[in-house]
């Protein structure tokens, strides 16, 4: 609406004392969920299939584009700036609307549902930035994480303090005050709590140091091998193709290549143009 | 004896009678903070929302009189409070569905909801005169005191007496109580860690599998019962006329922001400050002196501020606080 008015310099939406721009979200929470459908035979255990769309009424980010991981893999989403990496993860999250194209989870269409309902029909999401609970503490993250279970979550929770003994030691403080490394990984903790079906991570390594970030992927790695399926965007290619059975080139919002990891980084073209050399 | 009598004299004028307000500031800073922290915008109708329910409790009041219900020694109005956080609960929700729900749902700018609640103070203002008139209505029953000023003097032998009234701690003990189940729902449930999940970070709560709209519900209605309580309490310690409750906003807002907006122990500190404040500037400090420094004959009443301009405090302070600590006593969100 006005957020992008400048009367008045837009002062109004930038006085604290009387607007709290702290944490407001960009998702609408009010869209209900439609109906689930079948899904198809032989579909890969998550999948958008030829999704197109883009943001509101803006034009098309996506066109045409395909992800898809397989139980007890990882997956990678890699590709230059702008590509629509990020973008393709919230459109299989629900958080755009697709005008083209169907996400189907575990043998079902879940196309028409919201993002809270796809959390409950077994979807772990990270986001990139903003993907903690700042003002809360390490285990009241991880708590509301699990918010949509009523059983007992403390065998969770201990599962992801000893994935993430780094932040086990910080359980009772705020999570807002913790290095950059360690909220990342009460991120995935928070989305682990879930006990996700599958586990969607996006730029999981942004911003963090490399030796944090190979600790970060060897977690990963370890989730993986725990059997839950992992689909991450991620901005280091080299490292992404190294983890990686499945990548996926995407460029200006559509596939580029996709094949394992060893494949694409034999690929020529690959190599030159995104992994550099 | 004389500093004995001072003592008396300062409880009796500024301490008892300040705590009592400050109680009832800081509810009311409570409701506007939470609103602040969890649907992100100053509710300027949160005045005429208490004076909303204090009229409906008041009405509540007259028919339980009327019936021959009475609490013995406590007001009335406390069985008929209830009826008043829900109706007031009601209308919050409607209020919700019928404007702000438009406006979060398309995602507003946050200006545009403190706006919109502008409007809805001229609505509920406006409905609440026409509910109960525009008349100061009292509606204390019971007993008046708890230790009046004759039985005080006759007990001590002070020359000064004290005054402690039924509503004045009755004020302190339901906003202890109240403050002590806000503050054990916010930090202990999961529906009061929802909430302020939801105020961290909205977008992260929804994929937490939290439901916005329930936030929100949950956060109006708390709101509402802070505001109901706050003005129950506040028109029976006074009196209630409609006029005195858009008034006494600006102390709660400068409460709200004293504390530090969005921090509920905030809130509670900003709401004493600002009453002791308010009751302090105003407050003749002539008889005090003179019993502290029985030379001293000064012209004046050492008053520094006349009553009528008690609300000058608030703006002072509101003015002082925003210059040098815009972020509050405890820090909170308006970084």
């Amino acid at each position: 609406m006005s957020d992008a008015d400048s009367t008045f310099g837009n002062r109004g939406n930038r006085d604290a004392s009387v607007v709290n721009p702290h944490g407001r979200g960009t998702i609408d929470g009010s869209r209900k969920s439609g109906p689930t459908g079948p899904g198809k035979a032989g579909d890969p255990f998550l999948i958008g299939e030829n999704m197109s769309g883009g943001y509101g009424r803006g034009p098309d980010i996506l066109h045409d584009c395909t992800i898809a991981v397989e139980k007890g893999e990882i997956a990678v989403i890699v590709g230059p700036n702008g590509a629509g990496k990020s973008t393709a993860m919230k459109a299989i999250f629900g958080m755009l609307d697709l005008r083209k194209g169907s996400v189907r989870l575990d043998g079902r269409d879940i196309t028409a549902l919201n993002p809270q309902d796809r959390v409950k029909a077994g979807m772990g999401f990270v986001p990139q930035v903003n993907n903690i609970f700042p003002s809360m503490t390490v285990e009241e993250n991880l708590e509301m994480g699990a918010f949509i279970r009523s059983d007992d979550i403390r065998e969770t929770m201990e599962q992801v303090f000893e994935l993430f003994p780094a932040v086990a030691e910080k359980r009772r403080q705020a999570a807002g005050e913790l290095s950059g490394g360690q909220r990342q990984q009460v991120a995935v903790g928070r989305a682990l709590m879930t006990r996700p079906d599958v586990l969607m991570l996006d730029e999981p390594t942004a911003g963090v140091s490399p030796i944090v970030m190979d600790e970060l992927f060897d977690r990963i790695i370890a989730i993986a091998r725990g059997g839950m399926p992992v689909l991450m965007v991620e901005q280091n290619a080299q490292q992404a193709m190294n983890i990686a059975d499945k990548a996926y080139v995407l460029v200006q919002g559509a596939n580029a290549h996709t094949g394992t990891g060893q494949e694409l980084m034999a690929n020529d073209e690959v190599r030159r143009t995104f992994l550099g050399g | 004896m004389d500093i004995l009598n001072a003592i008396v004299a300062l409880l009796n004028f500024v301490i008892i009678p300040a705590t009592a307000y400050g109680a009832q500031l800081a509810l009311g800073a409570l409701g506007v903070t939470l609103i602040y922290g969890i649907l992100r915008f100053s509710n300027f109708a949160h005045g005429d929302t208490m004076a909303f329910g204090t009229a409906i409790t008041i009405l509540a009041t007259w028919g339980l009189q009327a019936a021959g219900v009475s609490l013995g020694p406590l007001p009335t109005a406390l069985l008929a409070l209830p009826v008043g956080m829900a109706a007031t609960a009601l209308l919050v929700l409607a209020t919700d569905r019928a404007v702000y729900r438009f406006y979060r749902v398309k995602k507003a700018a946050p200006i545009i909801l403190v706006m919109a609640s502008v409007g809805v103070m001229f609505v509920m203002n406006g409905l609440t005169r026409l509910l109960i008139g525009v008349d100061e209505e009292r509606f204390a029953d019971g007993a008046r005191f708890v230790i009046d000023v004759r039985s005080f003097r006759e007990m001590t032998g002070l020359q000064e007496g004290l005054a402690l009234r039924t509503t004045q701690l009755l004020t302190v003990v339901i906003a202890f109580v109240v403050v002590w189940a806000l503050f054990w729902f916010l930090n202990r449930t999961k529906s009061g860690k929802a909430m302020r999940a939801y105020s961290d970070n909205e977008d992260l709560a929804l994929l937490s599998g939290i439901d916005p709209e329930r936030v929100v519900r949950m956060t109006w209605i708390i709101a509402a019962s802070l505001a109901t309580i706050a003005g129950v309490l506040y028109g029976l310690d006074k009196s209630f006329k409609a006029f005195n409750y858009f008034q006494i906003l600006l102390p709660i807002f400068a409460a709200a922001i004293v504390g530090g907006l969005g921090s509920p122990l905030g809130a509670i500190a900003g709401g004493f400050v600002v009453a002791y404040s308010e009751v302090a500037i105003t407050y003749p400090w002539l008889k005090i002196a003179g019993y502290l420094f029985p030379g001293w004959q000064p012209d004046g009443l050492l008053q520094l501020l006349g009553t009528e301009y008690k609300f000058a405090v608030s703006f002072v302070i509101l003015i002082v606080v925003l210059l040098f600590k815009p972020t509050g006593l405890f820090r909170g969100k308006s970084v």
